[in-house]
């Protein structure tokens, strides 16, 4: 019989998500309804449609060769656009592969989305006055970085705040620890975003981690952790907020994870989820959809219609034509073009080889 | 003009670009008020604040993304790993992001990082501390590494390479910390970074190195000469990318050429270096390019690494064979 009980250090953190809006549409907690005007909750929504056509027509795009690299986002709506809705313009955004839509609605231009998905240097060149990065392929190695972004806010006397957004598998990541743990130290003003779609690819949840939430990963560095119902769009929209504002007045950074749900494969690059998921659970998400119980929400407030919707759709679609159309029309990418990017000071044994490749093409 | 220690002129450097521009930070494991495990960042907290230098949590891969965060806010860090053996746990950040971030964003964010970190064999120290792994960073475009051998050029390389809007990782040989003082100008000066120095001339047989071997490779020229050789030292000082052009000049004038690294035969950067000369200045050989390395093992246990390591007796003994081919 040993000694100590262990029993008793099992305690972990009884983490509930946050709701505002059940899944029938419905408002089931009042307290927490977002400060938002009628008019800021349409626009809240139109985005959201935005981004499932956006994913819709990515996905085509893909299948017809004319876009690269894509990993859908379609059930992330609530997550990925209520976590935005939140942030100020000049706050920083440290999106990872998944999380195009945020970027272009933080301010890329959407056909530099596309070509980054092509794989042309030009899609990472954020314009000067957006405040990002281009998407992280590996996966929590923005986590150290979104740290240091805040160390830099702080140090700058900014009141903006630095997002980093990862999954539910890239909480196992040494990077995560160590970019919570190092924002926490220095109490900067970051909010680490964890959409927590279930799936690691193949691997479920329950097989990166034996704790309870990942929200609770906050506790290993004494900062707040806070879970929320990632399909509903108003209680992701009021967490985001009081993470923001907590973080921006100098209390340290956030872990936030939304509960949520991708419709699609992992990536457009060969993954079957049928290998791994039953039609049952996809069908039981597909009852969860953020876009159905918001626009039910708004439907029955008379702010929203079929028509609107239609002609919203339209709208995005021309938007989509015209951004895959400019990203087609770019300059072909030269061996001397990655010399010249490699470095900012070109080195003279680099230079010379700049030389020789563009004597030759002209 | 003063005759400091090589560590006394990286903390004037550092010390001297602090005070220059704000931007500039200090960081790492021990850098603030300890002033530094070899006393490196010594008393640099005291002079220019804790805004400006400060310690970290112990992670490597934190201290990184730190820098390259800070960078994105418009800041000039320079993060210490404590030894450059440590390297392994921050990989990802300097070769997957640092590196790469002038070339992923098309130009437009400029990555401002000096990397410090000691390395070096000769000072018994524990496993993982005295590495050569300069050979690993070096086959990583985006980044430069400097590897000075002198007090001076340790000076003047660093406040280069901190100056340098794209990322340095800047290697400081434990040996020559404290082994050798020179004369360092107490003004600020720069050396140019991607050029390598003919630290002696001669002309019979060239040896190319960097580090703490150059010392070695003087050493050996001085008793290469009593036998009536003549060899040209030629200092790498930034090992990548390589400054060919004073390499390939050196071997054309001298036909016979020794490569000589601390590093394991299989790494380094002397196999770059061969095969430049191999390239290039096949015509000019009269020998065959000749290469002084560590045998491939891991590095020896602190015991045994005189054995292990290069130096002068091996230098001269190959640059006599050379020379006699």
């Amino acid at each position: 019989m040993s000694k100590i009980d262990l029993n008793q250090y099992m305690n972990q953190p009884d983490i509930q998500p946050i709701q505002v809006m059940n899944e029938k549409g419905e408002i089931v907690n009042q307290d927490l309804f977002p400060d938002l005007t009628d008019d800021q909750l349409v626009d809240l929504f139109k985005k959201m449609v935005w981004e499932r056509v956006l994913d819709e027509r990515s996905t085509k795009l893909n299948r017809q060769g004319r876009l690269g690299f894509y990993a859908p986002t379609a059930g992330e709506e609530a997550s990925e656009m209520g976590t935005t809705y939140a942030m100020d313009k000049n706050d920083f955004l440290l999106p990872a592969y998944r999380d195009i839509p945020q970027l272009i609605q933080h301010g890329l231009p959407m056909y530099k989305a596309f070509l980054w998905s092509i794989g042309h240097y030009m899609g990472g060149q954020i314009p000067e006055d957006v405040q990002a990065v281009p998407p992280q392929i590996v996966v929590a190695s923005a986590s150290v970085q979104t740290a240091g972004v805040g160390l830099g806010l702080k140090k700058n006397g900014s009141t903006n705040v630095a997002y980093m957004y990862t999954g539910d598998g890239g909480t196992s990541e040494g990077d995560f620890y160590e970019g919570i743990n190092f924002a926490g130290v220095y109490k900067v003003p970051a909010v680490f975003f964890v959409q927590n779609n279930g799936y690691a690819i193949s691997v479920p949840r329950k097989h990166q981690t034996a704790a309870k939430s990942l929200a609770q990963k906050g506790v290993a560095v004494g900062i707040p952790g806070i879970q929320v119902d990632g399909m509903d769009a108003l209680a992701v929209y009021t967490v985001a907020k009081a993470a923001r504002e907590w973080a921006s007045q100098g209390n340290g950074p956030v872990v936030v994870e939304t509960l949520t749900y991708r419709y699609g494969p992992h990536t457009l690059s060969g993954d079957d989820p049928r290998r791994y998921r039953t039609a049952d659970q996809e069908e039981n998400w597909h009852e969860k959809d953020p876009l159905i119980r918001f626009r039910t929400y708004l439907d029955h407030k008379g702010l929203w219609n079929e028509d609107m919707e239609k002609d919203w759709e339209a709208q995005v679609n021309k938007e989509i034509d015209e951004a895959i159309e400019k990203a087609e029309n770019a300059p072909k990418q030269t061996v001397a073009d990655f010399y010249k990017l490699t470095y900012s000071q070109t080195p003279a044994s680099i230079q010379k080889k700049i030389d020789e490749l563009e004597k030759e093409e002209n | 003009m003063a005759k400091l220690t090589m560590i006394k002129a990286i903390n004037q450097a550092l010390d001297q670009e602090l005070k220059r521009d704000k931007r500039v930070l200090v960081f790492g494991e021990d850098v603030g008020r300890n002033g530094g495990v070899f006393r490196a960042t010594d008393g640099l907290q005291k002079e220019n604040g804790e805004d400006q230098v400060f310690d970290t949590p112990l992670a490597e891969s934190g201290i990184i993304g730190l820098a390259a965060g800070l960078a994105y806010q418009g800041f000039r860090p320079v993060p210490e790993i404590q030894f450059f053996g440590f390297l392994y746990e921050a990989m990802d950040e300097v070769a997957a992001q640092i590196a790469r971030q002038h070339y992923r964003t098309g130009g437009v964010q400029n990555m401002p990082v000096t990397i410090r970190s000691a390395f070096g064999g000769g000072v018994h120290t524990p496993e993982m501390h005295e590495d050569n792994l300069e050979g690993l960073v070096a086959q990583i475009p985006g980044l430069r590494v400097v590897i000075p051998s002198s007090p001076y050029d340790a000076k003047g390389l660093l406040i280069s390479s901190i100056r340098c809007d794209d990322p340095v990782v800047f290697l400081e040989h434990m040996k020559l910390y404290r082994s050798m003082r020179e004369e360092v100008p107490e003004q600020e000066y720069t050396i140019p970074l991607d050029k390598a120095d003919v630290k002696r001339e001669g002309s019979d047989i060239t040896l190319v190195s960097y580090g703490y071997m150059v010392q070695e490779c003087l050493k050996a020229a001085d008793e290469l000469e009593q036998d009536g050789i003549s060899a040209e030292v030629v200092d790498l000082r930034t090992v990548s990318p390589i400054d060919e052009d004073t390499i390939l000049e050196s071997v054309k004038k001298t036909g016979k050429v020794i490569v000589v690294q601390e590093a394991q035969d299989q790494a380094g950067v002397g196999g770059q270096v061969s095969s430049i000369i191999a390239e290039k200045a096949i015509l000019s050989l009269d020998a065959p390019v000749a290469r002084i390395s560590a045998p491939d093992s891991v590095y020896a246990f602190s015991a045994a690494e005189e054995d292990w390591m290069p130096n002068k007796a091996d230098i001269v003994k190959k640059a006599k064979e050379i020379v006699n081919f």
